[in-house]
């Protein structure tokens, strides 16, 4: 679904992504987890392009997306983000944040997204708060919609950016709960994390970042009872 | 004939009032034009200012505006509007007040250009990395989400901005033009009422009004655009 060949990325001089290959096939939920700084955001970013890579190819659907003569709001409608600070848009209604790039990409009519807007509400039990602001939201709440307005595009890939490190500790849960279930459902996800507990049992697949390498990687349960790499047994015996 | 006396007077004559309103409707000419002119070059300058576009082609007009920004706010207004009035528009028969407009505007322009720069700027990047990652167009996001919540943050100082010109106009008749300023120096001379103090207190106080009826539509706008900011 996602090949990843060659991948780097550097900002000025420091050089935050060196040379990555990694492929995600459909299905899959690899968790990426490693220190701050590791590069893991970066590489979440240049999935959907919103990092320009310095070298190397991304792969999406057999279309390559690094290619510049791509267009890549195309592309885009089919990846879905959630961000750390949640960026919803604070001049609309949730309604509207979630019905915006559908209606405005021509995917459905207002009508059609509005329907849409509505299950998926009622099913992260929101649906009360269709017309309020997203100031009048809690951070969990807030995530919550997020998720659903990525959702409301039908993409073919989650992709997670931190998404529970800016909440309060209680609100963790509600948010892990609604990835939870999108996972059962089988959607495509790739998510960044300091969430131990959801990698292991959520992702079927786990990569260890540090200094712009993928360091090691496994199925969750032999990677975090059997560590390989001396780096990834330092940072478990750190995080857990 | 006390000074309320006099004060008085410039209403109820005829002629002196007369004489007033007409200054007073140059100077709403201008300021609107130019308001409006100021406005529009000034988003206009901010956009193609703030353009990440790697097209060679959009190298020039970058420039332009730089150029423009900088010898516009690095020059005395005064010293602009004799240049509009004396050397680009020096056609007999050209209105003066058209004249006026352009100068007062593009000197606005370059002001309101750096406030909504300032504003657009002050929005979150993240707002613009979920639209974009929504798979909106840069313009899309850009006309949904950016500019909205820049407008909100923006209108304040533009506000100030209008102000500033709107008393700014008051230097048109060192070009000849008959303004409000003009009318109050006029209402005063020798061959009218040969006393300055009360056509000048009369002036102000129609600044005044204009500029608290300005302050008072800003308040408002700013009112209905932070509704989305109740909790």
């Amino acid at each position: 679904m996602i090949d990843v060949k060659n991948l780097s990325k550097s900002f000025g001089d420091h050089l935050v992504l060196d040379d990555i290959s990694e492929h995600i096939s459909p299905g899959e939920k690899v968790v990426v987890i490693g220190p701050s700084g590791s590069g893991k955001s970066t590489f979440l970013r240049c999935l959907n392009l919103l990092e320009t890579p310095t070298a190397g190819t991304i792969t999406f659907e057999n279309t390559v997306i690094t290619d510049p003569k791509v267009k890549i709001d195309k592309v885009r409608q089919q990846m879905g983000m959630v961000f750390q600070h949640f960026n919803l848009f604070p001049n609309m209604t949730i309604r509207k944040n979630i019905t915006l790039a559908p209606v405005q990409t021509k995917l459905m009519s207002q009508a059609e997204a509005d329907e849409v807007a509505d299950t998926l509400l009622k099913r992260v039990d929101l649906l009360d708060k269709a017309e309020a602001y997203p100031n009048q939201l809690s951070g969990g709440q807030k995530q919550r919609i997020a998720i659903v307005r990525a959702l409301a595009m039908k993409p073919k890939v989650m992709l997670f950016d931190e998404p529970t490190s800016a909440l309060d500790p209680e609100m963790v849960g509600e948010v892990l709960d609604v990835m939870k279930e999108l996972a059962q459902e089988g959607m495509t996800m790739v998510v960044v994390t300091h969430e131990m507990g959801f990698a292991r049992e959520v992702g079927s697949r786990v990569l260890f970042m540090d200094g712009g390498h993928i360091l090691e990687q496994n199925e969750p349960h032999a990677f975090f009872d059997h560590p390989q790499n001396p780096r990834t047994q330092l940072f478990l015996s750190k995080v857990l | 004939m006390t000074f309320l006396e006099k004060f008085t007077l410039i209403f109820t004559n005829a002629k002196y009032l007369d004489s007033m309103l007409t200054g007073l409707r140059m100077t709403l000419a201008i300021s609107i034009g130019a308001a409006i002119l100021g406005l529009i070059l000034g988003t206009i300058v901010a956009l193609v200012g703030l353009s990440k576009s790697k097209n060679l082609l959009m190298k020039i007009p970058k420039l332009i505006c730089a150029v423009y920004v900088t010898v516009v706010r690095g020059t005395p207004m005064a010293l602009q509007l004799f240049i509009m009035a004396f050397v680009v528009f020096a056609i007999r028969g050209f209105p003066l007040v058209v004249t006026a407009i352009i100068a007062f505007g593009i000197n606005s322009g370059a002001y309101v250009s750096e406030n909504i720069r300032g504003g657009i700027l002050s929005v979150d990047i993240g707002q613009t990395e979920a639209g974009r990652s929504l798979g909106l167009s840069p313009g899309t996001t850009l006309w949904y989400i950016v500019i909205p919540q820049a407008i909100k943050n923006v209108i304040p100082s533009i506000g100030n901005e209008l102000i500033a010109l709107i008393k700014e106009t008051s230097i048109v008749s060192m070009i000849g033009m008959y303004d409000l300023t003009a009318a109050a120096k006029n209402v005063g001379s020798g061959q009218n009422l040969a006393n300055y103090l009360a056509p000048m207190s009369v002036a102000a106080l129609f600044y005044l009004a204009i500029v608290y009826l300005l302050t008072f539509v800003i308040k408002i706008i700013e009112g209905r655009l932070r509704q989305s900011d109740r909790r």
